[in-house]
């Protein structure tokens, strides 16, 4: 029954839709030339999808019988997609520019996958939840590969590909053998089946959709494509996958937990703390000996999906909200991150990506190098910068649901971890001058990077705002 | 001064130099980080005179309190403790930055805005009444000091600053887990009430521990204390006189506000662990001063030795050890500061720290040699000076707890005379067997002006400390009385022996005074 309430709940999706198929139509017959343009609108739908979140959370959280879920959970999440995605579209043009590849396709795959992560973070069925995560992951795909003259680029999307593959066809295997032994594809219906205790089936099934899922998020085990994916894709697309995509991944995973497989908590549990765990400690040691910044960012994505997972792995509703608070502020670190990472560009203006190339970028480019220092300061979880406060709730509802050895041990870990952060500031302010950058940035690229390193400065002013977000987030899943 | 916010003013005025300073030219930049750090001393003058020292006044003075962060709040207010201990952090600023006038030639908007930094985040520190707010300040000043000690330090400067950093992060991070532990508990992020709450004596020991492992990084206690002598030695001279002067403090301020306070029980249990280290730290580290041939590393092991008997003193549980601790700190932080700008006026001319390279400066340079003969004696802790003062109660007040260590402790006094003064007579005493040396000119007026304040400090500390117990006796009798019920029993208590029969009793007198005789 498609009933009005339920089309307005996914209003935000609608409007992608339609955006996204209007803007390929005008991308198809006005060429190239119409790039520019239809940046800005992508960015204008963006925006009116995310007003239209607020339609969608009053006519929720059911939609579509329980297929979709549209609460404040879902919006939470989309939020932060929708801007993540805005800001991997500002960020780009000049970037492709240089390459040759500034296409009006770029903005528009963005809008699909941007669809398909919503579909993610609000499914409340497994095939919701699959069809959404193909569509994320098929604009992915084609993203990795964008510019396809560029041999690493082309090196990327296929390597995507196969491994992401495999991964679905994992995350599928679970799904069908939760829905072999529970006898249902519907979260709520999977969460009754496990209430009589977990069986042997239905824990096989409950490790391979784990699997999958951590595959998405890139958590080791399942880590192994990230830092090739991330180094070989344009700039701008290795921004968006790691921000928007990992948002979307982390929500879907926290939901499928709680609600889908909440009664095999115990069962879970395990699995998320040696993921977490894992994570925490080779994107940490993995990351030392990196010379590439996008290889290290890649890691420094690992090791922050760890911390991530060390709130679910409370299971408590003070730790999902831990986990998406902790999102929000990544996703705000590493655009922020990629903002200046996209302006080391040589005197001639094409890109450079070793970390060697940022030597005495404190005496060249003043700001830039100050603004990195605050991500990299950030990320590596020192106060008073806002990434602390990431950590702080994470290990804040680890020690409040009595997991305070788990706490200790990954606070200690984070000591590792700060030490390539603090190799990449070493650089800028200690080591002499390398040749110079570019003597300045783009407008866009300096005001979204401003505005990232106030937020992760002044951070804690948006406590209140965060906390009660987060809150009420977490509480619709429980 | 009633609801006026003089403790957030007095961290808004350096933040504000800070960010003035990073946007100014190299002179702006000195001018504008010499005028914040003097109207904060006003003002830190005005908080002393304001504060209130009678008996019957309020514990927590100048507080203020908004809830502007969600989970934790804007909680400041100030003890007798912690208004010594921003007194020579204001005082000690002006200095450093004087220090700094002509010795860093390079990027000084940076390097001054650094400083200004560090002073919001010291003075953040010993201000801060919830739990978390201290701690993202006592946490924070390792970006500013990395960026000291990496940028402007020495030539070794990157290792150092690695060193410092990741040290004294993996310290704090596990106290930060075991305050997580306790607001869950408590209920309150509130220091105060924290300080009031009997936590599970089971408990206590872990996060005792925790809190230690930050606490001994920082202070710091040996084997920990490696960290120091390389960020020292490496950290420009103003960075080691506010490494020395300042931040080592905070290690002794966390024990004072926190460890002892909070987990009596713990304290006591573990006290012999604290009086085992700091007696190794006494002797070990003066043995090692003796035979260093730089300078400041010199100054940074008699640091170390000097902060251990600022421990044993605070594990002594009686209110002449936790005073002389007190004093200690004071004393230190000042004669500490003192010599190592003292270091820094002769590596300025000479560009080495090695004391082979100098000799005989007492006929070249009359002034110094004066001067940095006061910082010497009150360093070894001669009567009158302010480390005779603290030395003193200290070790008085641990010998009431455990005669064993105040013996082992006492000789610390003894290897510090032998180290100081093997200093002095190489740097100032003998022949002047380098010729670059002899040359260099006295101390100019720039220079006489950094140290004049502080040996006028040195000396009224050590003729009337009265000034500076006064606050803070109230307080600390407050936490004797806290900490009163888990203290340890002393060995050196006066015991009666058994009522003597008279007929026996020339004897035992005889026995009784040849016993003595040993």
């Amino acid at each position: 029954m498609i009933d009005s309430a339920s089309l307005l709940a996914v209003l935000p999706e609608l409007i992608l839709t339609a955006g996204g198929l209007i803007l390929m139509l005008i991308a198809a017959y006005g060429g190239d030339a119409t790039a520019r343009v239809i940046n800005w609108l992508s960015v204008l739908t963006l925006a009116v999808a995310g007003v239209a979140l607020s339609c969608s959370l009053a006519h929720g959280p059911v939609a579509f019988d329980g297929l979709v879920r549209a609460d404040a959970f879902s919006v939470f999440a989309k939020a932060l997609i929708y801007g993540a995605a805005a800001a991997a579209i500002l960020l780009a043009p000049r970037y492709f520019i240089t390459g040759g590849a500034l296409r009006p396709e770029y903005p528009i795959l963005i809008l699909f996958a941007a669809i398909g992560m919503g579909m993610m973070v609000s499914a409340g069925d497994m095939l919701t939840l699959y069809v959404g995560l193909e569509m994320n992951s098929l604009a992915s795909y084609v993203l990795a590969s964008f510019m396809r003259q560029d041999e690493r680029s082309s090196e990327a999307g296929l390597k995507y590909f196969v491994l992401g593959s495999l991964a679905s066809g994992i995350l599928l295997y679970g799904i069908a053998l939760l829905y072999g032994f529970t006898g249902s594809t519907a979260f709520d219906g999977i969460a009754v089946a496990l209430g009589d205790g977990v069986s042997k089936g239905e824990l096989f099934g409950l490790v391979f959709v784990l699997a999958g899922l951590a595959f998405k998020i890139s958590a080791v085990p399942f880590h192994m494509w990230t830092p090739d994916v991330y180094e070989g894709a344009p700039t701008p697309v290795t921004t968006f996958f790691a921000s928007a995509p990992k948002v979307a991944a982390m929500g879907l995973t926290v939901r499928v937990a709680i609600e889908a497989l909440g009664p095999a908590g115990l069962d879970w549990q395990q699995v998320v703390i040696f993921v977490a765990l894992a994570s925490i400690l080779f994107g940490a040691v993995a990351a030392i000996g990196q010379t590439n910044i996008k290889r290290l960012m890649a890691y420094s994505s690992i090791n922050n999906v760890g911390f991530a997972l060390i709130g679910l792995a409370a299971g408590t509703p003070a730790g999902a909200a831990a986990t998406m608070s902790y999102m929000a502020i990544y996703v705000v670190m590493t655009i922020g991150g990629f903002a200046c990472i996209l302006q080391m560009r040589d005197a001639d203006g094409r890109p450079v990506e070793t970390i060697a190339s940022l030597a005495g970028l404190s005496r060249s480019r003043k700001g830039l190098a100050a603004a990195l220092a605050i991500f990299m300061f950030s990320m590596a979880g020192i106060p008073p910068l806002f990434g602390f406060w990431a950590k702080f709730l994470v290990f804040d509802a680890a020690v409040a649901a009595g997991l305070t050895a788990l706490a200790a041990f990954g606070i200690a870990m984070s000591v590792i971890g700060a030490f390539y952060y603090l190799k990449v500031i070493k650089t800028m302010y200690f080591d002499e001058p390398a040749a110079p950058y570019e003597a300045r940035g783009g407008a866009v690229e300096n005001i979204i990077l401003t505005a990232c390193a106030a937020v992760i400065v002044l951070g804690y002013f948006l406590n209140p705002v965060l906390d009660k977000a987060s809150a009420a987030a977490a509480a619709s899943l429980f | 001064m009633d609801g006026f916010p003089i403790l957030s003013l007095m961290m808004a005025v350096p933040m504000a130099g800070a960010i003035a300073c990073l946007y100014a030219g190299a002179s702006q930049a000195r001018l504008i980080a010499l005028v914040a750090t003097l109207v904060d001393l006003v003002l830190g003058v005005v908080l002393w005179m304001n504060f209130d020292q009678s008996g019957t006044a309020a514990q927590w003075q100048f507080q203020e309190y908004a809830p502007i962060f969600g989970r934790f709040a804007w909680a400041l207010g100030i003890d007798g403790i912690a208004l010594v201990l921003i007194m020579l952090t204001v005082f000690l600023m002006p200095i450093c930055i004087g220090a700094s006038w002509l010795a860093i030639e390079k990027r000084v908007g940076e390097y001054m805005a650094a400083f200004l930094f560090m002073e919001v985040l010291m003075i953040g520190v010993f201000t801060a009444q919830d739990l978390y707010l201290f701690y993202i300040m006592f946490e924070a000043g390792l970006i500013p000091m990395y960026l000291i000690i990496g940028i402007w330090g020495g030539a070794d400067r990157i290792y150092a600053s690695y060193k410092f950093f990741l040290y004294t992060l993996l310290g704090s991070v596990l106290m930060l887990i075991a305050m997580m532990w306790m607001v869950h508990e408590a209920g309150t992020t509130d220091i105060p009430t924290l300080m009031a709450y009997n936590f599970d004596p089971h408990v206590q020991t872990w996060l005792w521990l925790a809190f230690f492992a930050s606490f001994a990084v920082k202070m710091p206690m040996w084997p920990v204390h490696t960290w120091l002598p390389d960020a020292h030695v490496q950290a420009p001279t103003a960075g080691s006189v506010i490494l020395a002067g300042v931040l080592l403090k905070m290690g002794g301020y966390g024990f004072i506000r926190f460890s002892l306070p909070m987990f009596p029980e713990a304290s006591a249990q573990l006290a012999p662990l604290v009086w085992g280290l700091s007696m190794v730290a006494v002797v070990y580290t003066s043995l090692v001063a003796l035979v260093q041939s730089d300078m400041k590393k010199l100054i940074a092991y008699s640091s170390v030795a000097h902060m251990a008997i600022v421990t044993v003193g605070l594990f002594a549980f009686n209110q002449a050890g936790i005073e002389g601790a007190m004093m200690v700190m004071l004393g230190h932080g000042l004669v500490s500061g003192a010599l190592f700008l003292c270091v820094g006026v002769i590596y300025d001319r000479l560009h080495t720290r090695e004391i082979s390279r100098y000799g005989g400066l007492s006929i070249n340079m009359p002034k110094y040699a004066v001067l940095f003969m006061l910082f010497t004696m009150a360093s070894v802790g001669l009567p009158g000076t302010s480390n005779f003062v603290g030395e003193f109660l200290s070790l008085m007040g641990i010998y009431q707890a455990s005669s064993w260590v105040a013996l082992v402790c006492t000789t610390g006094i003894i290897l510090g005379a032998a180290y100081m003064l093997y200093l002095y007579r190489r740097i100032c005493y003998g022949e002047q067997k380098n010729a670059d040396a002899a040359a260099m000119p006295d101390l100019s007026m720039r220079e006489v002006w950094l140290l004049a304040p502080i040996a006028a400090a040195v000396l009224w500390m050590g003729i009337y400390p009265e000034s500076f117990l006064a606050p803070m006796r109230s307080d600390i009798r407050a936490l004797e009385a806290r900490i009163a019920s888990a203290a340890p029993a002393g060995d050196s208590k006066i015991k009666m022996g058994p009522a003597i029969p008279a007929a026996e009793a020339h004897h035992e007198e005889a026995a009784a005074a040849h016993g003595e005789a040993h």
